[in-house]
Parts: C-alpha cells; structure tokens; sequence
C-alpha cells in the first residue's frame, strides 16, 4: 500500500486541477461503471456479492491543496495566492514545481536582514513570492502562466514506527481506500465519489451525492490530529496509533447518530482500533452531502493525521488499515438497516 | 570541473557546524585534484597547499567555510520527540513541517513538528516559534529514540538540489559551498600557471558558531594575505537595493575597515582589466566573516573578502548565480597568477 499511496501523493492535483490524478485513478480501478461529470467527479459504481437496500455511497476527494500564481513582476518573481487552507509558514524555506515542470523557491530576504519584529513575525502569504529564477516578467510568465498552479515539491517516506509522510496524503489516503475496495470483492453493491474541491470548499461532493443520490453516505477522510509535543488532554483532537476516526461532529456536520453508533460498535467487534476526535474542528465532504437533496445520512471515518495541509503530511499504517477493514465492515453493517 | 556537478556534490553533503567531517572529506577529494598535501584537521576543516617556485613567495590563504547552519538535538521528550538548539541561525520560520535528517547512530528522517489551519488561530500577527517550541516528529518511542539518536547529534533540513534557471541554482548550504566550489574552480584554472603566492587552502569548520575554525588555520597557516570567500545577500522582493546584489551581477569585493584597503582596490582593478562583473561590498566596521578572526591570528594578515550574491541565507533553499561562482573564481586566479 506504501508505494501506491506515494504514486498517488507525487502526482499534483490541487482543487480545479485534478485531471492528472482522476486519470491515475480511473487507470487503476476495475469498476461495473464509471464516468467523470461536469465537474471533474470520477463516480464508480462496483457490484457487489449481493445488492442492499440501501443505496450506499463511498466518497473521499482527489484535490489537494496548493498555490495559485496571481502576478509576475518586473524582476521575475511570481505572486501567489492559496487554493485551499494553507498556513503560510509551511511555504517558507521549501521548493514548489509548476506546472510547466519548473522549479521555484519561497522564502524571504534573509534573517540577517531582518528587523527585530520581522524576525518575530510570520509573513502572510500576500507578502510572500515565488523565486524560480526568471529575470523578466515576461520569462516568469511562461514559466507560470498566470491562473497555472504550484505543488509542494515534497518527498515521501516511511519513518519511524510505521509513519508515513508525504504531501497529498490528504485524501489520497481515502483515496486509495475506495480503490482497493473497488477493485477487491465487495460484500454489496456501492457507489464510490472520487470528489473534486473540497479544499475550496466541499464543491465536488454537492454535485456527486445529487447525482447518486444515495441514502447513506460514508466519507472516508484524513483528519487532524495535534497529538505532538506540548499538546496535551483534548488539544490533540485525536492520536495517530489509536485506529479510525469516527466523527459525531465537526465544522461542516452534526454527524447521523444511528450511523455513529453503528460504526463504534461494529469497530469494536471486529476489533478494528477506532476513536473519535476531542475538538470540534476541521469539515469534510460529508459538509455537503448531508444535505444533498432531502438529506443524507453520513459518517465520516477518517485517518488521523499530523500536519495537515503541508508539504509534510503524517499518518500511521496501522490507522489506514483500521479504516480500511472499518470501511469495508461497514458497506455489510448499513446494507440493510 | 563542472561547477553545478561539484555544487551538487557538495550540497548533497552535510556537515552543520562542529560535525562537518562528512562534507569535510568530499571537499577533500575534490581539493586533492589541485592541491598537495591534502587533510582533514582534528575539527574538521579541510586544508590543502600549492606551492610557489620561487622559494620566498610570500603566502597567500584562499579560506571558504565549509560548515552549515543547522540544529542539534537538546532533549527526548517522554512521547519520543526530539527538542533541538540551533548551531549558527537557521531562520526559524522556515522550519515548521519541514522533512529533517538527524544524524545520529544512523541517519534518522522525521518531520518538524506544527498545528494545521484547522485548530491554529487565523489571527493576523502569527508569531514566528521560538527555538523551545521546535519539535521533530520522528515517530518513535522515546525508548526507541534513544538507542538510535543521542543528545548533541546534528539535524539537517531535506531540501533538494533545484535548477530554477540555466545558471540560478536552489539547495541547502549554499552558505558556503558555493564558495568552496569558486576556491575549487579558481585552483583548477591556476593549475599548470606559475603562481605569485605559496597558497594555502582552508575549507574552515565553525564559521556559523563563531569563525573559530578560521582562527586555528589561520594561526597554523601564518598567511601574509588571505581572501576570504563567502556569501552576501542577494536581491529579493522584500530587501533593498541598498544593501543587496543583483544574482548575476559577479563578485562582490569587500572593502571594510578591517580588509585591507590596497587588496580591495588591487582586486577592484584587476576585475576591470579582466572584465570579470564585480560590485564593492561596503561594510563598514565587521565584515560578519571569517576575515575578522583571520586578519588578527599571528602577527596579523592582510585579508579581503571576495563574496557572491545569494538569497534567503540560511534557510533551505538558498539560491545562487553559477555565474557569480565563475566571477569569483576568475578573480582569484587574477590575483593568484605570476604575471
């Protein structure tokens, strides 16, 4: 699984840029049916061993978030503004590729030449430009045409007790669940979003629950987790090694009680390692297809994860693979409720 | 020599400040092309010599620091995370989710520790972490890190070796093996010519934490004059024109109380007459360099700094101009060669 989640971090897809990435995944999957929309959803359906009654959706999104090149000036250097949540200083002092393939560095004039407050102070990303070596305006715009975008150029690794890290891992990782599942022997019949723009705004999964209209949706997800040096008691919002995240709510949902439970119990009997999250924080897709149509009952699983949103994402094995058995026990467990 | 393959080389190399010997023996390798008596010091730096046919040339040191900024580890905290210091004064700012090496009983990878936008506060004065609030994540128990890293072991930042045009080049420690690669080229163009100076090389360790291996060498070595190679401060959209270079604009010469005032203008003219693109690089009191410890070792030593322009010092991706690594190269072997 560690080579196929790096193939699918490497591969650059920020919201409104997600071709390359549907690609690798439509390439990947043996699916009954499968189809892109008018937004740029990849929408699989799978047949199962048996059909439920319920009709059942899985969705994890393929964007990632990334920059967007707004100015060029005079002297080369390109302006940015974010796509997606990005804290501004996981853009300092690290590399980024365009998309034409060329390199650029962010960072700013050096310590030595900063005052006392600039020192103490991170910059906004308004502030900040992009070096990729360009003496003129006109060098940097066809390098970075204005409206083209640029990834973290970031590398990926296995480290530690069973860690990964990578950028993208948000949510390739889910990703990559729904497409083993596909392509494995699922007990039934479901439906699976591989869903655009959720960094900007949970835009895809709208459009991809009223097109299935499904009666119960499963949002398969990485999630903050703070569980690091200094934070301690509810601040650590949920802890890598401790299995699937089953939310009750965030930012964007009340999450369905009966489905909440329902996860719970069918983790702990499975034995499937499974938390919940101690802060209401962060939002998914679920934020929009809840309330698709007349409504969706939905439950988020998701694997914790540290540093979301940088070049530096970090998960555990063993948590993808709660999520994995997690996801799959639960397309039986809400067949036929 | 290709300057971008040994720059390569060379930044691929680590060595933060008073463990540079992995870096130390690259350089060596490459010094031994060109220089006698090549070795690597009790500390760490790097010194090779080329000696002069007339018996009493005088002796001339061509120093480059070789050592970079970087973080050593201070504490293992209970969960396993690893508490570091700074060696030299790496930008803190840049730090947080970067991908680090500690090098310890093995090279260990991990990640500095940070909170994402979904709980950090999107106020708009983000205070930059203090060193105490830097931890790497290297998703081990603390039982576990033990046996593998050791308090004072060395943290480098992972960044790549990057080719953002023809000549501009982004890697770590730029600072300053851009100028040990312009002491290597200068000496690969003086082989063969009859030379002025006995020269001495010196790739020092230190530099970030205090010069000090410049000042051991420059005792030892006794020079009569040195040049000082290093960085300066390149343009950027946020600096000012006043206290920068352009990237391509060649070499910087110092002038300063403490350099001495004929080398600046000897180099000032031979650039000229050379056409070798050169700008004056005023500092006034101190140059920040290790010309202010070697000017003092001994019975003293006429020194002048020869600096290129690069940006974001002393953060993981520095960027410099191969075209001012060729201009500093290019004068130093003016100055070096019997004419």
């Amino acid at each position: 699984m560690n080579e196929m989640l790096m193939k699918l971090c490497e591969i650059n897809g920020a919201s409104g840029d997600e071709s390359k990435i549907r690609d690798f995944i439509r390439k990947n999957i043996t699916a009954d049916d499968a189809f892109t929309d008018n937004l740029g959803n990849l929408i699989v359906f799978k047949k199962g061993k048996k059909t439920p009654k319920n009709k059942i959706m899985f969705a994890a999104h393929m964007d990632e978030v990334g920059l967007m090149i707004t100015y060029a000036d005079s002297d080369g250097f390109l302006r940015f503004g974010a796509v997606g949540g990005i804290n501004p200083e996981v853009l300092l002092g690290r590399g980024f590729k365009l998309e034409s393939g060329a390199y650029a560095v962010c960072a700013t004039k050096a310590i030595h030449q900063q005052s006392s407050d600039e020192r103490k102070r991170i910059p906004e990303i308004g502030e900040l430009y992009l070096d990729i070596g360009a003496s003129s305006r006109e060098e940097a715009e066809q390098k970075a045409p204005l409206g083209s975008y640029a990834y973290f150029d970031a590398d990926f690794f296995e480290f530690g007790d069973g860690f990964l890290k990578g950028k993208a891992i948000d949510d390739r990782a889910g990703c990559l669940i729904m497409m083993n599942m596909i392509n494995g022997q699922p007990e039934y019949d479901a439906w699976y979003a591989f869903t655009v723009q959720e960094e900007i705004g949970t835009r895809g999964a709208a459009a991809a629950a009223f097109t299935v209209v499904p009666d119960i949706a499963f949002v398969l997800e990485t999630t903050t987790a703070c569980d690091i040096a200094r934070v301690s008691g509810d601040k650590k919002v949920c802890e890598l090694g401790k299995g699937a995240v089953v939310s009750y709510m965030d930012n964007g949902t009340l999450y369905d009680r009966g489905l909440y439970s329902l996860a719970m119990k069918t983790a702990n009997e499975n034995n499937i390692p499974v938390q919940t999250k101690t802060l209401i924080a962060g939002g998914n897709d679920s934020r929009a297809i809840h309330v698709s149509r007349s409504g969706v009952r939905t439950c988020a699983i998701s694997v914790p994860c540290r540093y979301l949103h940088s070049p530096s994402c970090v998960i555990k094995t063993s948590d993808f693979d709660a999520v994995s058995a997690l996801a799959e026990k639960m397309l039986s467990a809400a067949a036929d409720i | 020599m290709e300057i971008k393959s040994v720059l390569k080389t060379l930044t691929e190399s680590t060595g933060v400040s008073g463990d540079e010997f992995s870096v130390s023996e690259k350089a060596a390798d490459f010094l031994r092309e060109y220089a006698d008596n090549v070795s690597v010091d009790a500390f760490g730096s790097v010194l090779g010599f080329v000696k002069a046919e007339d018996p009493n040339a005088k002796t001339l040191l061509l120093d480059a620091h070789i050592d970079q900024v970087g973080l050593i580890v201070t504490f293992i905290d209970e969960n396993g995370f690893i508490g570091v210091g700074a060696c030299g004064s790496p930008d803190l700012k840049t730090l947080l989710a970067q991908s680090v090496t500690i090098h310890g009983k093995k090279e260990v990878l991990g990640v500095v520790s940070t909170l994402p936008p979904h709980v950090s506060k999107a106020s708009k004065e983000k205070s930059a972490p203090e060193i105490g609030d830097i931890f790497i994540d290297i998703g081990l128990s603390k039982e576990e890190a033990e046996k593998v890293i050791s308090l004072g072991d060395r943290i480098t930042i992972n960044s790549s070796f990057r080719e953002l045009s023809e000549t501009k080049i982004s890697a770590p420690a730029i600072d300053n093996r851009s100028g040990v690669c312009a002491v290597l080229h200068a000496l690969e163009m003086l082989k063969g010519k009859k030379t002025a100076y006995n020269i001495a090389v010196c790739f020092s360790c230190r530099e970030e934490t205090g010069e000090s291996g410049a000042k051991m060498n420059g005792f030892k070595i006794q020079p009569d004059e040195a040049l000082v190679v290093d960085v300066s401060f390149g343009n950027t959209p946020d600096s000012s024109e006043k206290d920068t270079a352009k990237l391509g604009s060649g070499v910087m010469i110092g002038f300063s109380a403490g350099l001495d005032k004929e080398m600046s203008n000897k180099l000032c003219a031979l650039a000229k007459n050379a056409n070798i693109p050169f700008t004056r690089e005023i500092m006034p009191s101190s140059t920040g360099t290790n010309a202010d410890v070697i000017g003092i070792s001994g019975r003293g030593v006429k020194c002048c700094t020869l600096s290129l322009p690069i940006r974001y010092m002393h953060t993981a991706v520095e960027t410099a101009d191969l075209r001012d690594i060729e201009a500093v190269a290019t004068l130093i072997c003016e100055y070096a060669e019997e004419k």
